[in-house]
């Protein structure tokens, strides 16, 4: 057997899909994030509780009108994007002209809110949720035991993220959106209405979250805390690809799932930790993380 | 209006009956510490607050010529926090008796403080042997089961069956070190050994796939799940998912009633686990399971707590003995009382609460039900063995605890 730094190879390369798997979550979420505070300059702590409505969305819909996983993939998205559009027109517009700190410590607050509601109605110890029959199973890789469903997750990940940003780079659309950041009384002027981008464009960041949430629901118990448990090193992610950039987000998120699940084999008691470890480097060496454009 | 002498005896005069009433009718105050927001609030949180008020509603306080105050608090799973609490109901509050307290870490936190103020701590929910074994002292008890208890029945039945190696995914605390140090000690007493084990962050992990990959990697037998709640439904839904149990058997070294609840039987069938107390049991268990039921929303009562009810009615049969006057005044003492007073309910049946302060009731190993066994919800165990009250628990010499030595 091939050993690595005194590990079977097999394990090792066992971790780093698992990594892979991990930073396909991470890259959703922190894409979200990303998108919301280029556009809007909010940072969005209630994306963890958006992240667990659409997992308890996918879970209603399943329970209560026997609509499966993948309509589910599509509606749960739509269905929080809405309470995020909503959320976005009702409270979090009126702090576009304060500091940062406002839009925080508001989606915090939003975010204890929500988690406090499904805890009351559905409890903490997690609701079940099966796995699509068509994506049960797994298979051999001859170094470890690949479960299809997390296949697709990596696969779902990458197709989202990578459409995202071809979205925000590469089209007229995106073009827009760019432009109403940088200057917004001048896209006006061009007849666009702003406001009504941003809105919408907080709402495509929730939506991006809630489709996360729909893709972990099969895998962790759906959960009132299951956002918490990610949101800070969402966070974390977000900081060290640079604030904002939506590329940073995808290739920090990935990166820093594969550093994590290392962690796990050599020193598990600080899996927690080395994300925020790497933050402190980076933060140190590129104040304005490693894909973040200089002011 | 100026505060002048004539408002201020006013006010002393208008206050001097109530004083006078309130001390004519003692008021027990009881605190029911748990958690109400985390990991652990399914089984204990509210359901262990409505099986205190069932406790005072059967046991008619008021026609003992008591009254009773119930607090109720959320200790967060930080020790820190559920001291600070702690602190402030002995203190400021006047509170008698502290009960619940799910989460090893809090609870020997409080263990200290009940010490030092000389009050009484029911403990229920935690699993830490160390509460009679080295942090053991003379205002506290602990109810329903141990990492002792645990390790013994089900590690004994794995060991027994073929499972002789293991490995532990364990959480990185108190109570999660404690039940990986029990099962260990069994496991090798019966001649099995130990081929590693991991322990990782608590709280805040969710996915344990890298773990599971190590513990298949170990090429160990069994599974042992060191962890609760959350943390060992989430090691269960992967493991099946990863394929570890077609290899490696699991160990659920601590389950809830709830916990299979939120697995469903699909994935959670043919786990064994143990448990002190199942609603379905006999039928004082299903008597007193059905009077609850409709107060926690149709849901089964969990060991903690059933262990609320049968601990509190044990508490307040002692208040009626020894005067609720003495009760107030000096916790060591009704502990003391406590243990003297052979235990009774419908949860636990005949007990008793040894020196150390651990209290003794057989444990029972049970296996999870097949979808196809199970006539409904909750429908969940059969009985595989069972362990009497006099051997269930670590022996009162073995544990260090050093009130036994003296």
């Amino acid at each position: 057997m091939i050993m690595i730094f005194g590990i079977p190879g097999p394990l090792l390369f066992g971790q780093l899909l698992l990594g892979l798997i991990n930073g396909a979550f991470y890259a959703m979420l922190s894409l979200g994030l990303a998108v919301i505070f280029g556009m809007l300059n909010i940072i969005n702590f209630a994306h963890g509780a958006l992240f667990m409505m659409g997992a308890f969305v996918a879970w209603i819909l399943l329970d209560a009108l026997g609509i499966g996983y993948f309509p589910s993939l599509i509606l749960a998205p739509l269905i929080v994007g809405a309470f995020g559009v909503v959320l976005e027109r009702t409270i979090i517009s009126r702090l576009y002209k304060l500091d940062h700190l406002y839009g925080l410590l508001l989606t915090f607050g939003l975010s204890l809110v929500i988690e406090g509601l499904f805890r009351n109605a559905y409890g903490s110890s997690g609701l079940p949720y099966r796995i699509p029959d068509i994506l049960q199973g797994a298979t051999n890789l001859g170094f470890m035991y690949m479960p299809n469903y997390r296949g697709w997750v990596v696969l779902a990940a990458l197709v989202v993220c990578f459409s995202t940003w071809a979205i925000i780079e590469k089209t007229s659309l995106g073009a827009t959106l760019r432009a109403a950041t940088e200057n917004a009384p001048l896209v006006q002027a061009f007849g666009v209405n702003v406001p009504r981008v941003v809105t919408l464009t907080y709402g495509a960041g929730v939506a991006l979250a809630a489709f996360a949430g729909v893709l972990a629901a099969p895998i962790y118990s759906v959960n009132p805390n299951m956002g918490s448990n990610f949101i800070n090193t969402v966070f974390a992610v977000v900081v060290i690809g640079g604030m904002g950039s939506i590329l940073g987000s995808i290739v920090t998120g990935f990166g820093l799932g594969v550093i994590e699940g290392l962690t796990k084999v050599f020193y598990p008691q600080a899996s927690a930790t080395v994300v925020f470890l790497v933050m402190i480097i980076v933060l140190l060496a590129r104040p304005r993380g490693l894909f973040g454009k200089a002011a | 209006m100026s505060l002048t002498r004539r408002t201020l005896l006013a006010a002393a005069a208008a206050a001097a009956p109530v004083i006078a009433r309130a001390q004519g009718t003692p008021t027990l105050k009881i605190g029911c510490l748990t958690d109400m927001s985390g990991p652990y609030k399914d089984l204990a949180g509210p359901g262990a607050v409505a099986a205190l008020n069932q406790a005072l509603l059967e046991y008619g306080v008021s026609g003992k010529g008591m009254k009773v105050e119930v607090l109720v608090a959320d200790h967060l799973n930080k020790p820190d926090v559920g001291a600070t609490v702690a602190r402030q109901w002995f203190d400021r509050d006047g509170v008698d008796v502290i009960v619940e307290v799910a989460n090893s870490g809090v609870a020997l936190a409080v263990a200290g403080v009940a010490k030092e103020k000389n009050k009484v701590y029911l403990n229920t929910g935690a699993a830490t042997s160390d509460l009679t074994g080295s942090a053991c002292n003379t205002n506290t008890i602990h109810w329903v089961y141990d990492t002792y208890m645990l390790a013994k029945s089900t590690g004994g039945a794995m060991v027994k069956t073929g499972g002789d190696s293991w490995f532990f995914i364990t959480a990185d605390y108190a109570f999660g070190k404690a039940l990986q140090r029990d099962t260990t000690d069994f496991v090798i007493g019966a001649g099995g050994k130990v081929l590693g084990g991991v322990a990782y962050p608590f709280p805040g992990t969710s996915d344990f796939s890298s773990y599971l990959i190590q513990a298949q990697a170990s090429g160990a037998k069994v599974l042992g799940m060191a962890n609760a709640g959350t943390d060992t439904i989430n090691t269960i839904k992967q493991a099946k998912e990863f394929g570890i149990t077609n290899k490696m058997r699991l160990a659920g070294l601590l389950l809830f009633l709830t916990d299979i609840h939120s697995l469903g039987l699909d994935i959670a069938q043919g786990i064994v686990l143990t448990d002190s107390f199942y609603w379905d049991m006999n039928d004082r268990a299903r008597a007193f399971s059905n009077r609850l039921s409709p107060k926690i929303g149709g849901a089964r009562p969990t060991m903690v707590q059933a262990g609320v009810y049968s601990a509190v009615l044990h508490y307040l049969k002692t208040a009626t003995a020894m005067g609720v006057d003495k009760v107030k005044l000096d916790g060591a003492a009704t502990v003391a009382e406590m243990k003297k007073l052979p235990t009774d309910d419908d949860c636990f049946g005949p007990g008793s609460i040894r020196a150390d302060g651990r209290k003794l009731h057989p444990a029972y190993l049970w296996e999870v039900k097949k979808p196809s066994e199970s006539k409904g919800p909750w429908d969940y165990y059969k009985p595989l063995a069972t362990t009497p009250a006099d051997q269930a628990f670590r022996p009162l010499d073995k544990g260090g605890c050093p009130m036994v030595k003296s």
